[in-house]
Protein backbone atom coordinates (compact mmCIF):
# COMPACT_ATOMS: atom_id res chain seq x y z
CA UNK A 1 0.00 0.00 0.00
CA UNK A 2 1.44 3.58 -0.68
CA UNK A 3 1.62 5.79 2.05
CA UNK A 4 -0.53 8.33 0.77
CA UNK A 5 -3.51 5.62 0.51
CA UNK A 6 -3.72 5.22 4.09
CA UNK A 7 -2.20 8.05 5.76
CA UNK A 8 -6.26 9.94 5.13
CA UNK A 9 -7.91 6.94 6.57
CA UNK A 10 -5.59 7.51 9.87
CA UNK A 11 -6.37 11.23 9.53
CA UNK A 12 -9.86 10.16 9.27
CA UNK A 13 -9.83 7.76 12.62
CA UNK A 14 -8.35 10.82 14.45
CA UNK A 15 -9.88 13.01 13.21
CA UNK A 16 -13.63 11.05 14.45
CA UNK A 17 -12.55 9.91 17.54
CA UNK A 18 -11.23 13.70 18.20
CA UNK A 19 -14.88 14.67 17.42
CA UNK A 20 -16.01 12.44 19.33
CA UNK A 21 -14.01 13.03 22.46
CA UNK A 22 -14.67 16.67 22.11
CA UNK A 23 -18.56 16.29 21.58
CA UNK A 24 -19.37 13.99 24.01
CA UNK A 25 -17.37 13.51 26.61
CA UNK A 26 -17.42 15.84 30.04
CA UNK A 27 -16.19 15.51 33.39
CA UNK A 28 -18.85 16.39 35.92
CA UNK A 29 -18.27 17.00 39.61
CA UNK A 30 -20.21 15.57 42.15
CA UNK A 31 -19.13 16.80 45.48
CA UNK A 32 -19.27 14.98 48.90
CA UNK A 33 -19.91 17.33 52.10
CA UNK A 34 -21.18 16.84 55.75
CA UNK A 35 -23.12 13.28 54.28
CA UNK A 36 -24.96 15.14 51.23
CA UNK A 37 -24.37 14.37 47.40
CA UNK A 38 -24.60 17.69 45.51
CA UNK A 39 -25.94 18.49 42.82
CA UNK A 40 -28.71 15.39 44.24
CA UNK A 41 -29.56 14.80 40.58
CA UNK A 42 -27.13 14.56 37.63
CA UNK A 43 -27.13 14.07 33.89
CA UNK A 44 -24.55 12.42 32.24
CA UNK A 45 -23.92 10.39 28.62
CA UNK A 46 -21.98 7.32 28.54
CA UNK A 47 -17.99 8.36 28.29
CA UNK A 48 -18.50 11.27 30.52
CA UNK A 49 -16.55 10.99 33.34
CA UNK A 50 -17.62 12.00 37.09
CA UNK A 51 -15.07 13.01 39.43
CA UNK A 52 -16.42 12.16 43.13
CA UNK A 53 -14.81 14.56 45.41
CA UNK A 54 -14.86 13.40 48.49
CA UNK A 55 -14.40 16.56 51.35
CA UNK A 56 -15.69 14.58 54.18
CA UNK A 57 -13.34 12.88 56.87
CA UNK A 58 -15.32 10.01 56.39
CA UNK A 59 -14.73 7.18 53.95
CA UNK A 60 -18.10 7.06 52.04
CA UNK A 61 -19.12 4.75 49.09
CA UNK A 62 -21.48 6.09 45.70
CA UNK A 63 -23.51 2.44 45.18
CA UNK A 64 -25.94 1.79 42.66
CA UNK A 65 -29.47 -0.06 43.85
CA UNK A 66 -28.95 -1.61 40.82
CA UNK A 67 -25.48 -3.16 41.31
CA UNK A 68 -23.83 -1.04 38.05
CA UNK A 69 -21.32 0.43 40.04
CA UNK A 70 -19.86 0.81 43.30
CA UNK A 71 -17.42 3.34 43.97
CA UNK A 72 -15.36 3.43 46.93
CA UNK A 73 -14.73 7.34 48.33
CA UNK A 74 -11.57 7.61 50.76
CA UNK A 75 -11.95 10.61 52.94
CA UNK A 76 -10.44 13.88 51.60
CA UNK A 77 -9.98 12.51 48.23
CA UNK A 78 -11.35 12.40 44.86
CA UNK A 79 -11.97 9.33 42.49
CA UNK A 80 -12.86 9.72 38.61
CA UNK A 81 -15.11 6.73 37.27
CA UNK A 82 -15.52 7.05 33.88
CA UNK A 83 -19.59 5.95 32.46
CA UNK A 84 -20.03 3.03 30.68
CA UNK A 85 -23.95 2.12 30.69
CA UNK A 86 -27.06 4.32 30.01
CA UNK A 87 -29.87 3.92 32.76
CA UNK A 88 -31.45 6.28 35.50
CA UNK A 89 -29.29 5.22 38.63
CA UNK A 90 -30.58 6.06 41.91
CA UNK A 91 -27.51 5.69 44.37
CA UNK A 92 -26.54 5.80 48.12
CA UNK A 93 -23.86 5.39 49.90
CA UNK A 94 -23.48 1.90 51.98
CA UNK A 95 -21.80 2.94 54.88
CA UNK A 96 -24.54 5.75 55.73
CA UNK A 97 -27.41 4.83 54.23
CA UNK A 98 -29.71 8.10 54.70
CA UNK A 99 -26.94 9.25 51.35
CA UNK A 100 -28.83 8.91 48.50
CA UNK A 101 -28.78 11.21 45.02
CA UNK A 102 -29.37 10.47 41.70
CA UNK A 103 -27.47 9.68 38.61
CA UNK A 104 -29.27 9.82 34.88
CA UNK A 105 -26.64 8.28 32.29
CA UNK A 106 -28.32 8.94 28.74
CA UNK A 107 -26.83 6.84 26.13
CA UNK B 1 -37.34 -9.78 70.62
CA UNK B 2 -36.80 -9.48 74.24
CA UNK B 3 -32.64 -8.85 73.92
CA UNK B 4 -33.97 -5.76 70.93
CA UNK B 5 -36.96 -4.66 73.41
CA UNK B 6 -34.16 -4.49 76.24
CA UNK B 7 -31.83 -2.83 74.45
CA UNK B 8 -34.16 -0.09 73.50
CA UNK B 9 -35.54 0.33 76.88
CA UNK B 10 -32.29 0.65 78.54
CA UNK B 11 -30.71 2.76 75.83
CA UNK B 12 -33.63 5.25 76.32
CA UNK B 13 -33.89 4.93 80.11
CA UNK B 14 -29.82 5.95 80.22
CA UNK B 15 -30.42 9.22 78.25
CA UNK B 16 -33.93 10.28 79.85
CA UNK B 17 -33.27 9.57 83.67
CA UNK B 18 -30.47 11.14 83.53
CA UNK B 19 -30.05 14.79 85.63
CA UNK B 20 -29.69 16.64 82.00
CA UNK B 21 -33.01 15.91 80.38
CA UNK B 22 -34.69 16.80 83.61
CA UNK B 23 -34.78 20.22 82.69
CA UNK B 24 -31.34 21.50 82.91
CA UNK B 25 -29.70 22.75 79.80
CA UNK B 26 -26.35 20.72 79.45
CA UNK B 27 -23.14 23.30 79.08
CA UNK B 28 -21.08 23.16 76.37
CA UNK B 29 -18.01 21.19 77.96
CA UNK B 30 -20.86 18.95 79.00
CA UNK B 31 -22.48 18.49 75.74
CA UNK B 32 -18.93 17.96 73.88
CA UNK B 33 -18.13 14.96 76.82
CA UNK B 34 -21.31 13.40 76.29
CA UNK B 35 -20.53 13.37 72.38
CA UNK B 36 -17.41 11.87 72.83
CA UNK B 37 -18.39 9.62 75.74
CA UNK B 38 -21.03 8.40 72.64
CA UNK B 39 -18.65 7.80 70.25
CA UNK B 40 -15.87 5.77 72.48
CA UNK B 41 -18.60 3.63 73.53
CA UNK B 42 -19.56 2.66 69.95
CA UNK B 43 -15.62 2.20 69.08
CA UNK B 44 -15.32 -0.42 71.81
CA UNK B 45 -18.59 -2.06 71.14
CA UNK B 46 -17.05 -2.45 67.75
CA UNK B 47 -14.15 -3.47 69.16
CA UNK B 48 -15.30 -6.03 71.09
CA UNK B 49 -17.47 -7.33 68.19
CA UNK B 50 -14.73 -7.24 65.81
CA UNK B 51 -12.88 -9.83 68.35
CA UNK B 52 -15.92 -12.01 68.70
CA UNK B 53 -17.58 -12.01 65.64
CA UNK B 54 -17.28 -14.64 62.41
CA UNK B 55 -19.42 -12.99 60.57
CA UNK B 56 -18.92 -11.17 57.48
CA UNK B 57 -21.43 -8.02 57.23
CA UNK B 58 -21.03 -7.84 61.40
CA UNK B 59 -17.63 -7.75 60.60
CA UNK B 60 -17.53 -4.55 57.92
CA UNK B 61 -19.93 -2.55 60.29
CA UNK B 62 -18.32 -2.76 63.40
CA UNK B 63 -14.77 -1.78 61.17
CA UNK B 64 -17.15 1.07 59.53
CA UNK B 65 -17.91 2.45 63.51
CA UNK B 66 -14.24 2.44 64.44
CA UNK B 67 -13.37 4.27 61.19
CA UNK B 68 -16.07 6.94 62.03
CA UNK B 69 -16.20 7.42 64.93
CA UNK B 70 -12.65 7.95 65.69
CA UNK B 71 -13.24 10.45 62.71
CA UNK B 72 -15.78 12.35 64.43
CA UNK B 73 -13.97 12.14 68.08
CA UNK B 74 -10.30 13.53 66.35
CA UNK B 75 -13.00 16.17 64.94
CA UNK B 76 -14.21 16.93 67.99
CA UNK B 77 -10.90 17.05 69.80
CA UNK B 78 -9.63 19.57 67.78
CA UNK B 79 -12.40 21.27 67.91
CA UNK B 80 -12.44 21.85 71.84
CA UNK B 81 -8.54 22.54 71.61
CA UNK B 82 -9.43 24.79 69.18
CA UNK B 83 -12.21 26.64 71.64
CA UNK B 84 -10.13 25.66 75.02
CA UNK B 85 -12.92 23.91 76.03
CA UNK B 86 -12.03 21.71 78.51
CA UNK B 87 -14.84 18.74 77.95
CA UNK B 88 -16.27 18.19 81.57
CA UNK B 89 -17.96 14.36 83.18
CA UNK B 90 -21.25 15.01 84.29
CA UNK B 91 -24.38 12.39 85.13
CA UNK B 92 -25.42 11.45 81.50
CA UNK B 93 -21.95 10.66 80.49
CA UNK B 94 -21.58 8.52 83.28
CA UNK B 95 -24.78 6.79 82.78
CA UNK B 96 -24.00 6.44 79.36
CA UNK B 97 -20.16 5.03 80.45
CA UNK B 98 -22.02 2.58 83.38
CA UNK B 99 -24.73 1.13 80.80
CA UNK B 100 -21.71 -0.25 78.27
CA UNK B 101 -19.82 -1.38 80.57
CA UNK B 102 -22.87 -3.53 81.65
CA UNK B 103 -23.92 -4.13 77.98
CA UNK B 104 -20.14 -5.09 77.09
CA UNK B 105 -19.72 -7.69 79.83
CA UNK B 106 -23.34 -9.10 79.15
CA UNK B 107 -22.63 -9.37 74.99
CA UNK B 108 -19.23 -11.02 76.56
CA UNK B 109 -21.02 -14.29 77.27
CA UNK B 110 -22.57 -15.04 73.93
CA UNK B 111 -21.02 -16.33 71.20
CA UNK B 112 -21.44 -16.77 67.33
CA UNK B 113 -25.03 -15.94 65.96
CA UNK B 114 -26.74 -15.34 69.48
CA UNK B 115 -23.75 -12.50 69.62
CA UNK B 116 -23.97 -10.83 65.94
CA UNK B 117 -27.42 -10.54 67.06
CA UNK B 118 -27.48 -9.08 70.33
CA UNK B 119 -24.91 -6.51 68.71
CA UNK B 120 -26.67 -5.67 65.71
CA UNK B 121 -29.91 -5.37 67.42
CA UNK B 122 -27.90 -2.83 70.68
CA UNK B 123 -26.65 -0.77 68.02
CA UNK B 124 -30.08 -0.03 66.52
CA UNK B 125 -31.56 1.06 69.57
CA UNK B 126 -27.95 2.59 70.64
CA UNK B 127 -28.12 5.02 67.68
CA UNK B 128 -31.35 5.59 68.22
CA UNK B 129 -30.89 6.64 71.51
CA UNK B 130 -28.24 8.92 70.78
CA UNK B 131 -29.84 10.21 67.65
CA UNK B 132 -33.37 11.61 69.79
CA UNK B 133 -30.19 12.95 72.62
CA UNK B 134 -28.59 15.03 70.24
CA UNK B 135 -31.97 16.06 68.38
CA UNK B 136 -34.05 17.10 71.20
CA UNK B 137 -31.08 18.19 73.58
CA UNK B 138 -27.81 18.05 72.42
CA UNK B 139 -28.21 20.02 69.61
CA UNK B 140 -30.93 22.68 70.62
CA UNK B 141 -28.40 23.15 74.12
CA UNK B 142 -25.53 23.93 72.14
CA UNK B 143 -24.52 27.51 72.27
CA UNK B 144 -20.91 27.48 69.70
CA UNK B 145 -21.96 27.40 66.57
CA UNK B 146 -19.09 25.04 65.72
CA UNK B 147 -19.89 22.91 68.25
CA UNK B 148 -23.35 22.87 67.14
CA UNK B 149 -22.09 22.10 63.27
CA UNK B 150 -20.38 19.06 64.34
CA UNK B 151 -23.11 17.46 66.48
CA UNK B 152 -25.30 18.16 63.28
CA UNK B 153 -22.76 16.67 61.33
CA UNK B 154 -22.68 13.38 64.21
CA UNK B 155 -26.48 13.37 63.78
CA UNK B 156 -26.13 12.75 60.03
CA UNK B 157 -23.22 9.86 61.28
CA UNK B 158 -25.33 8.26 63.40
CA UNK B 159 -28.83 8.00 61.50
CA UNK B 160 -26.55 6.60 58.75
CA UNK B 161 -25.35 3.88 61.27
CA UNK B 162 -28.69 3.41 62.58
CA UNK B 163 -29.89 2.42 59.01
CA UNK B 164 -26.91 0.50 58.22
CA UNK B 165 -27.46 -1.42 61.51
CA UNK B 166 -30.76 -2.22 60.62
CA UNK B 167 -30.00 -3.43 56.86
CA UNK B 168 -27.30 -5.50 58.49
CA UNK B 169 -29.85 -6.40 61.18
CA UNK B 170 -32.44 -8.05 58.70
CA UNK B 171 -30.03 -9.63 56.92
CA UNK B 172 -29.07 -11.68 59.70
CA UNK B 173 -32.76 -12.90 60.17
Amino acid sequence: MKPSGYLPAVAAVILALGISVSAHAATIQITIQNLVFAPAEVTAKVGDTIEWVNKDVFAHTATARNGDWDVTLPPNKTVTQVLKKAGAIDYYCRFHPNMKAKLTISP
Amino acid sequence: MFVRLSAAIAAAALLSSSALAQGAKPTDPQIAHIAYTAGVIDVAAAKQALKKSKNKDVKAFATDMVRDHEAVNKQALALVKKLKVTPEDNDTSRSLSKNAAAKLAELSKLKGAAFDKAYVDNEVAYHKAVDSALETLLIPSASNAELKSLLQTGLKIFQGHEQHAEHVAAELK
